[in-house]
């Protein structure tokens, strides 16, 4: 019955929106992750914009110190967990379920919070722009920065309830994630059969879980110190105002692969498909992205060597980061080894995919570098560090979500994006990119720091600023490029069918987009690459046996979501009645939410 | 019903009660333990390794974990593990031990 | 009822609520073993105020067997849920609850204390760390009383028959955590205090 209410015939304007709010389809709500965390990338995006702008010259005064400040800030926050984040999470909602052969996640209404909730601490972070208040305390809010006495305003106030309603959403969604992949496999779904983005994401979500608390422990003391007055950071008192830096970075570093691993997963999926072989060395790709997740909490430090830990604190930091970078390097070789010999396809996707692949490795041997910490001294909150992280980042992160992004657009929608004018993205990305981020290197090493709106001819700096500058603005117009593209191809509209691809998971043996219930009936997995096997898999029928129940939908995952936002607001405008008010909706919410009928 | 009824073979009520009676004798030695001062200078690794039996006996008993799936076990343990590890290298970073 | 039942089915066998509350528990280790970390780095390095010579051991010591024996009571609560006997259901389930209130009733008579001694959040490092980590405890224990008399009201309306044995479980699970992260307070903040 709830088939048939998603398919009432022409649904006024409002019934439709009312369907998205109260979705808790995977793939919708994939899609509404998508949409949104596309638009932060573009103010993100944005916000870069004017930085370089403002850079493009020594001595400039494009904006005043303050709004850089926070435009840098809000830059990186927005870039980290309001853009590739979420534009990951799109994935995972999307992708995941159909990889492993289910309906839905395993706490589709959960899905729905998790969403919800990200929307609108998104939207509670930036709307303190219209307060002239945005967070300006950097993406790492260091103490005793961020203290009242230094930052009397509501802006850091702004940052850290926001980031907490965005942990609260992803800890969900990691929960929710790592319990359907593990428990809602098809059968013959062997773990050592998922797909590589499926391991990925299992991967990631563990480090959600496990790393999200300590930020949440970190901002809660940050939230006391500058709301009832504790000491947590205070010096006066006898703190140490490091303890910030610890746990923000104990968080921090693993945070780096949530945000790298699901990329390299959609790389991993990319790549033997362009290369008609399957993926070389499937398991070491698996057993490291495991390694990853436990080694990545014994590096967290390689961030605070300027901070003067002693000599012992410091050989342990540099020598555990040397050795990440060996599970994280062997899946270069993976990648390397997969395309040997294979028949390569250089369509948009594979293009992002090597893109990725050379960039990480420009972005990890810097990163090599930084883990020496006599070396790390000279680099450090220097200019060096942002080429780094944005080798990392948009060369990594980002080229590796474009590649998703064209190899499962037409899965999502049906049709298929246009060929020549995604490597015209590409090509104006992965120029923008090199020529943005490349002279960052040069620029740090002579001396310029980073997070100073300004700077002096002296440093004889200014060509290379200029053509960072010139650079980002051509990343700016790859990106409209990709709109564009989205726009004509809707227009021209290729039909995708099932697998344009030829790719050879479970996902492309069913129809573009999916139907809700995605399978007609569940799969019988037999092989790990079950369209690419020679033992048939049990065709899936293309007409469902029976009428499928899927969960209809629900709006108290959304109430929850908004008393979490007014419960917010009341910290902010420190009102008992708000914060009162938000917790009874939230209260509410919940037990609406647990005992409304909801089938699954 | 019955898939649910056989993973669920969980401990008689004695079993409880006299997990109850261990947990309330080791509190009661650990607070025994306190008031010793011959004892004061290994106070620390005795009340660790009472509360630590006390931490095990809930988990296994009360929350199932011997009864029940691995998986259960590994889900908790390796956050627990990790939890474990970052106090230990926090409390050395801050010079606790050499204190 | 088949089809929810097929759709029940898992891939481990294993129940993806009670999966999903493993997890959950996980991520709470973090939370609290960060809380304990901070409490055990700022230990002895507070400047001023009373230190951790005002903490009562043996009105502590009470609290934590009352907390001790509401686990007991929770165990019974389940397997009277479970065998579907529903006035002892109640019965320990109330208990559970009061113990656990009986609990919070120590803390807030030890918080109310600690303030009139001179000791508030903002005293010094160890009130800060004291009352955040013994508070984020209490604010666990507190909604895990609102749970139990959630389920007490699910019982005393027919609606906690032995097919929902798993919510008693679950909720449990909650209290026990509860329990053992109490354990180790005690332990770590009131026996080894220096
Ligand atoms: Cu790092």
């Amino acid at each position: 019955m709830a088939t048939a209410a998603l398919t009432v015939d022409a649904p006024g304007f409002g019934s439709r929106v009312w369907s998205w709010i109260t979705t808790t389809d995977h793939k919708r709500i994939g899609i509404l992750y998508g949409v949104t965390a596309f638009v932060f990338f573009l103010l993100g995006g944005l916000e870069a914009l004017v930085i370089r702008a403002q850079l493009a010259q020594s001595s400039a005064d494009l904006v005043s110190a303050d709004f850089y400040n926070q435009l840098f800030t809000m830059h990186g926050t927005t870039m980290v967990f309001l853009a590739i984040m979420p534009l990951s999470a799109a994935f995972f909602n999307y992708i995941v379920p159909l990889q492993i052969g289910a309906r839905d996640v395993a706490f589709p209404r959960l899905n729905a919070f998790s969403y919800w909730v990200f929307l609108l601490g998104g939207l509670l972070m930036n709307a303190s722009f219209f307060f002239g208040a945005a967070p300006n305390g950097g993406w790492f809010g260091y103490a005793n920065l961020t203290s009242t006495q230094y930052s009397p305003g509501l802006n850091i106030d702004f940052w850290v309830l926001g980031l907490q309603i965005l942990g609260v959403a992803s800890i969900a969604a990691g929960i929710n994630f790592l319990v359907t992949i593990i428990n809602l496999r098809a059968p013959g779904m062997r773990m050592m059969r998922l797909p590589v983005f499926t391991w990925m994401t299992l991967v990631t979500q563990f480090i959600v879980v496990t790393a999200f608390p300590v930020i949440t422990v970190a901002l809660v003391f940050l939230m006391f110190d500058r709301t009832f007055g504790t000491t947590f950071y205070s010096v006066a008192a006898g703190g140490d105002v490091l303890l910030w830096q610890h746990l923000f970075w104990l968080f921090g570093h693993p945070e780096v692969y949530i945000l790298i691993l699901p990329a390299m997963g959609m790389v991993s999926e990319v790549i033997p498909t362009f290369s008609r072989k399957p993926l070389f060395g499937y398991a070491v790709i698996v057993y490291s992205g495991l390694l990853i997740a436990i080694l990545g909490w014994g590096v967290w430090a390689h961030h605070m060597f300027a901070v003067g830990m002693g000599p012992v604190a410091d050989a342990v930091f540099s020598s555990t980061t040397m050795l990440i970078a060996i599970p994280t390097g062997v899946k270069i070789f993976n990648w390397l080894a997969t395309m040997w010999g294979g028949k390569l396809s250089l369509k948009t996707p594979m293009l992002f995919s090597l893109g990725f692949i050379a960039m990480f490795v420009v972005g990890g041997l810097s990163g090599v570098m930084h883990s020496s910490a006599a070396a790390d001294l000279q680099q450090t909150d220097s200019y060096f560090v942002v080429a780094h992280i944005h080798y990392v980042l948009y060369g990594g992160a980002i080229q590796g979500i474009f590649s998703g992004i064209y190899y499962w657009w037409p899965k999502m929608t049906g049709w298929m994006l246009n060929e020549r004018l995604g490597k015209t993205h590409f090509w104006l990305s992965f120029i923008g990119l090199n020529l943005a981020f490349f002279p960052m290197h040069f620029i740090g090493l002579l001396g310029m720091p980073r997070r100073i709106y300004t700077y002096d001819a002296v440093l004889g700096v200014d060509a290379m600023n200029f053509m960072s500058t010139v650079g980002a603005f051509i990343i700016g117009l790859s990106t409209i490029v990709f709109v564009v593209n989205v726009w004509y191809s809707r227009r021209e509209r290729i039909e995708a069918g099932m697998d344009p691809w030829g790719a050879a998971t479970l996902e492309w043996s069913i129809p573009s987009p999916p139907p809700n219930y995605n399978f007609t009936a569940i799969p019988e997995v037999v092989s790990r690459l079950p369209q690419w096997s020679d033992t048939e898999m049990k065709a899936i029928p293309t007409e469902p046996e029976g009428e499928i129940h899927m969960p209809g939908g629900s709006y108290w995952p959304a109430v929850s979501a908004v008393g979490i936002l007014v419960l917010a607001v009341g910290a902010l405008l420190e009102s008992l009645a708000f914060a009162l008010g938000g917790a009874v909706v939230l209260v509410v919410g919940i037990y609406a939410w647990a005992f409304e009928p909801f089938e699954m | 019903m019955t898939e649910r009824a056989q993973q669920q073979s969980h401990p008689s009520t004695a079993t409880y009660l006299i997990i109850a009676a261990i947990l309330t004798i080791i509190t009661l030695v650990e607070i025994g333990v306190f008031y010793v001062p011959a004892l004061q200078r290994v106070l620390a690794p005795i009340l660790l390794l009472l509360s630590g039996a006390k931490f095990i006996l809930v988990v296994m008993f009360y929350m199932h974990l011997k009864q029940d799936h691995k998986l259960f076990a590994a889900i908790f343990t390796i956050p627990l593990l990790i939890a474990i590890g970052v106090a230990i290298a926090l409390m050395a970073l801050f010079g606790v031990f050499v204190r | 009822m088949s089809e929810a039942a097929v759709a029940h089915h898992t891939s481990t066998g294993l129940d993806s609520r009670k999966m999903a509350f493993w997890t959950f528990i996980g991520s709470e280790c973090l939370l609290f073993g960060s809380l304990i970390s901070t409490y055990l780095v700022y230990q002895g390095r507070s400047v001023s105020g009373p230190t951790t010579d005002i903490l009562n051991i043996p009105l502590t010591s009470i609290s934590t067997f009352v907390l001790l024996m509401s686990s007991l009571a929770m165990v019974l609560a389940l397997a009277a849920v479970t065998r579907g006997d529903a006035l002892w259901s109640r019965v320990w389930l109330a208990t559970t609850a009061l113990l656990g209130s009986g609990f919070l009733g120590f803390q807030a008579y030890e918080f109310t204390h600690f303030v009139h001694e001179g000791l508030t959040l903002q005293t010094s490092l160890f009130g800060s760390t004291f009352f955040v980590l013994t508070g984020f405890h209490g604010g666990h224990v507190f909604v895990g009383v609102l749970w139990l008399l959630t389920l007490l009201v699910r019982s005393f309306q027919r609606k906690l028959g032995p097919d929902k044995s798993l919510q008693v479980e679950l909720a449990g699970l909650y209290w026990h955590f509860v329990d053992v992260v109490w354990i180790v307070i005690f332990t770590v903040v009131y026996l080894l205090r220096q």
